[in-house]
C-alpha cells in the first residue's frame, strides 16, 4: 500500500538552524510535551498558532544545520508535524528525523512549487507531492531503502530492538 | 582512497570502501555531553543492561558546567549515575572543559580513531587525524547498545591554504573567510580537507579551529593530515593507534584555493555565519559584550593573544569581557603564564571552563538589544540569549581590541 500523508503546508526560508528551530535555552527540557511547547520558537513565535490539525513544513536549503540537538526534531514531531521537505536538509538533522520516526524529504525547487497555506497529499512511496486545489505534481527524491526500513519500523529504536531480538 | 575513507574502511572490516557506499563502522569513542539525557532514556527504551563496552564511552559535563538550574542538575545526577552504574571510567565532570578540549587533553582523540559525540563541532578531532561527526542522542544510544552505527562515506572536497599567514591573523579569520565565500552548505554531507603548505605548518590548536568550524560549512567530518608536532602531542600518552595517508593521485569532489598572504582579520555579522566582512569594514558597532572561550576560541593561545592586547590596559566603560578558559588545563596554564592576572586587571570577568554562554543557556547571556562580540562559532539568532541581542563572531585578537575600544575594531593597531 502506499504511504500517503496529507496536510496544509508551513513555509519557511534557507538555513533554518536548529536554534530557531528550538532555542537553545530550552535544552534542559526532557518531557517531549514540555518541548513541543518550543517549536519554532526562534524563527517564528505563532508558528504553533498557526499550525493546524495535519501540518508539512516546506522549507529551503539546509533546514537544520547547526547544532546535533535532537530536540529539534522531537519538538516537530510531538507539535504534530508530519513531515518535513526541503530543498536540501543538514545531515545530523536528517539522520535525527529518521531515527525518531519524522518523515524528511529532499525536493530541489520546492520552495518555488508550493505556496504558504496549501493543502498537499504526498506520496512517500512513489516520490511525488501534489497540490490539492491546482492538481500539479512535484517528484520528490525517494527514500533510500536502509532509510525507508528505519522509518517503517517507526525509527531506530524499534528498529535496533528488532535487531538484537 | 583518501584517509578518511581509510579510516572507515578499517572500521568497516572492507579492504576499500567509495564516496556513497553505506558502511556499518565500530565506534573507538562514543561522547554523550550533559545536554543530552536524551541518550540514556533511549539507551533504556533499546532495553539492553549494558553498554556494549564501557571504556568507549565518555560523559561530558561542559555545556551547564555547573548546572545553573535544578532541571540541568537533575539531568547531570541522572548521568552520573548511570556512569557509575555502567563502570564508565571517562566521566569528565563540571571541573574538566569543554568536551572537544577535554578529550585530545585526555589523549582519547587520536589518528585513525572513529569519535562520535552528541555534538556538532566533533569535526574538530580532525585536526588530530581521527574521523570525527556529530549525531544527535538517539543514534548515540543505540551506539551504546552495538559499539557500531551506520554511515554514508562522503565525498572529500579540498581546501588549500597558500600563502604566509599576515600579523593579526589567525586560523579564525581563515576559516571565517572560507565560510564567507563557500557559505553554509558547500559541504553538506561531506569531508573536508584542509591542506597546503600553510596548514602543514599550522600549530595543533589552530587546525583544531579549522576542523571545528568545518560543520559551518556542513560538512560530516573534517581531515588535516597529522603533522610532527601533532604527533609528538600524542607521543606523551603512548596510546595505540594508526595513521593513514592519503594516496597519491586521490580525486577530489571539489578542490578550493585560498590564498592568505594579504587577509585581513574577519567578522561573521548578525545573523548567518557566513555573513563575513574584514573587520575594517564593519563600521565601528557598538559592542556591550565581548566573549573569549568555547571549543573554538578558548584555548591557551587565544587568551594569550586576549593577554598580549591588554595587558596594562582597560576595557572600555560599558563594556563586559567574559573569559571562559576551554579546559581546567588551559585556566591553570593560564594562570600560570600570569595571562589570568593581566586580564582581570583589565576588566575582564573570568568564569568557569565549559560552554557558559555559547549556546545562551547561562554565564553571559544576552537581553534584547545587546552586542556581543565573540570567539566561538555560531550567531544563528537568539544563539547566545535573545533573538533581538546581535551577535559577531571573530578572532580572539578582534574580540580583545573590540572589548578595549568599545566597538568593533581591527586588532592590528595593537600587535606587534
Ligand atoms: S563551546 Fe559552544 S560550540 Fe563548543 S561544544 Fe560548547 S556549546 Fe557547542
Amino acid at each position: 500500500m502506499d504511504w500517503i500523508i496529507k496536510g496544509t503546508v508551513l513555509k519557511f526560508s534557507d538555513n533554518i538552524d536548529t536554534d530557531q528551530i528550538y532555542p537553545g535555552r530550552y535544552l534542559e527540557l526532557t518531557d517531549p510535551k514540555d518541548i513541543a511547547r518550543h517549536a519554532m520558537e526562534g524563527v517564528d513565535s505563532s508558528f504553533l498558532k498557526r499550525m493546524k490539525e495535519s501540518t508539512i513544513l516546506i522549507a529551503g536549503k539546509n533546514f537544520g544545520c547547526g547544532s546535533s540537538r535532537e530536540h529539534a526534531v522531537i519538538t516537530l514531531l510531538h507539535a504534530g508535524v508530519k513531515a518535513v521537505i526541503a530543498e536540501s536538509f543538514a545531515r545530523i538533522f536528517f539522520r535525527n528525523a529518521i531515527n525518531l520516526g519524522l518523515p524528511v524529504l529532499i525536493c530541489p525547487g520546492i520552495s518555488q512549487g508550493v505556496e504558504d497555506g496549501s493543502l498537499v497529499e504526498m506520496n512517500l512511496t512513489r516520490g511525488v507531492m501534489s497540490v490539492v486545489e491546482s492538481g500539479s505534481e512535484i517528484k520528490m527524491q525517494k527514500i533510500p531503502s536502509n532509510v525507508a526500513e528505519i522509518l517503517n519500523k517507526g525509527g531506530l529504536i524499534p528498529y535496533i530492538r528488532a535487531s538484537i531480538k | 582512497m583518501h584517509a578518511l575513507e581509510k579510516i572507515l574502511a578499517k572500521a568497516s572490516g572492507r579492504k576499500k570502501v567509495q564516496a556513497g557506499d553505506i558502511v556499518t563502522v565500530a565506534v573507538d569513542v562514543a561522547g554523550i555531553n550533559d545536554l543530552y539525557l536524551q541518550v540514556l532514556q533511549s539507551f533504556t527504551k533499546i532495553g539492553l543492561p549494558k553498554v556494549w563496552d564501557p571504556d568507549k564511552v565518555v560523559f561530558f559535563f561542559d555545556h551547564y558546567a555547573p548546572a545553573p538550574t535544578i532541571k540541568s542538575a537533575s539531568n547531570q545526577k541522572e548521568m552520573r549515575d548511570f556512569a557509575n552504574s555502567q563502570g564508565i571510567k571517562h566521566v569528565f565532570d563540571i571541573n574538566s572543559g569543554v568536551c572537544h578540549q577535554v578529550l585530545v587533553e585526555a589523549g582519547l582523540s587520536l589518528p585513525g580513531k572513529i569519535v562520535v559525540i552528541t555534538d556538532s563541532h566533533s569535526t574538530t578531532h580532525g585536526a588530530l587525524g581521527a574521523f570525527g561527526t556529530g549525531v544527535g542522542a538517539t543514534d548515540q544510544a543505540a551506539i551504546l547498545a552495538t559499539g557500531q552505527t551506520w554511515m554514508m562515506v562522503p565525498e572529500i572536497i579540498s581546501m588549500r591554504i597558500e600563502g604566509e599567514i599576515p600579523k593579526g591573523v589567525s586560523a579564525k579569520d581563515i576559516v571565517l573567510k572560507i565560510v564567507g565565500e563557500l557559505g553554509p552548505s558547500v559541504a553538506a554531507y561531506k569531508g573536508v580537507e584542509y591542506l597546503g603548505e600553510t596548514v602543514k605548518q599550522l600549530p595543533l590548536a589552530e587546525r583544531m579551529v579549522l576542523c571545528n568550524m568545518a560543520v559551518e560549512l556542513g560538512a560530516k567530518t573534517a581531515y588535516i593530515q597529522p603533522n610532527q608536532q601533532v604527533l609528538e602531542y600524542l607521543d606523551a600518552y603512548q596510546k595505540d593507534y594508526e595513521l593513514f595517508e592519503t594516496d597519491p593521485g586521490f580525486k577530489y569532489q571539489a578542490e578550493h584555493v585560498f590564498d592568505v598572504e594579504n587577509l585581513k582579520p574577519q567578522v561573521a555579522l548578525p545573523h548567518s555565519i557566513d555573513n563575513v566582512v574584514p573587520v575594517e569594514e564593519s563600521g565601528k558597532k557598538r559592542i556591550h559584550q565581548a566573549f573569549i572561550g568555547t571549543c573554538t576560541g578558548g584555548r591557551l593561545a587565544d587568551i594569550k593573544a586576549a593577554a598580549e592586547i591588554l595587558k596594562g590596559k582597560r576595557i572600555a566603560d560599558g563594556t563586559r569581557l567574559i573569559i571562559m578558559p576551554a579546559s581546567t588545563k588551559v585556566l591553570m596554564e593560564a594562570i600560570n603564564k600570569g595571562y589570568l592576572q593581566t586580564l582581570l586587571e583589565a576588566g575582564a570577568t573570568f568564569s568557569a571552563p565549559g560552554c557558559g554562554p555559547c549556546l545562551g543557556t547561562h554565564q553571559g547571556i544576552l537581553a534584547p538589544g545587546e552586542a556581543c562580540i565573540t570567539t566561538s562559532s555560531r550567531n544563528f539568532p537568539g544563539r547566545m540569549g535573545s533573538t533581538e541581542a546581535e551577535v559577531y563572531v571573530a578572532s580572539p585578537a578582534t574580540v580583545a581590541a573590540s572589548a578595549l575600544k568599545g566597538y568593533l575594531c581591527d586588532p592590528r593597531e595593537w600587535m606587534e
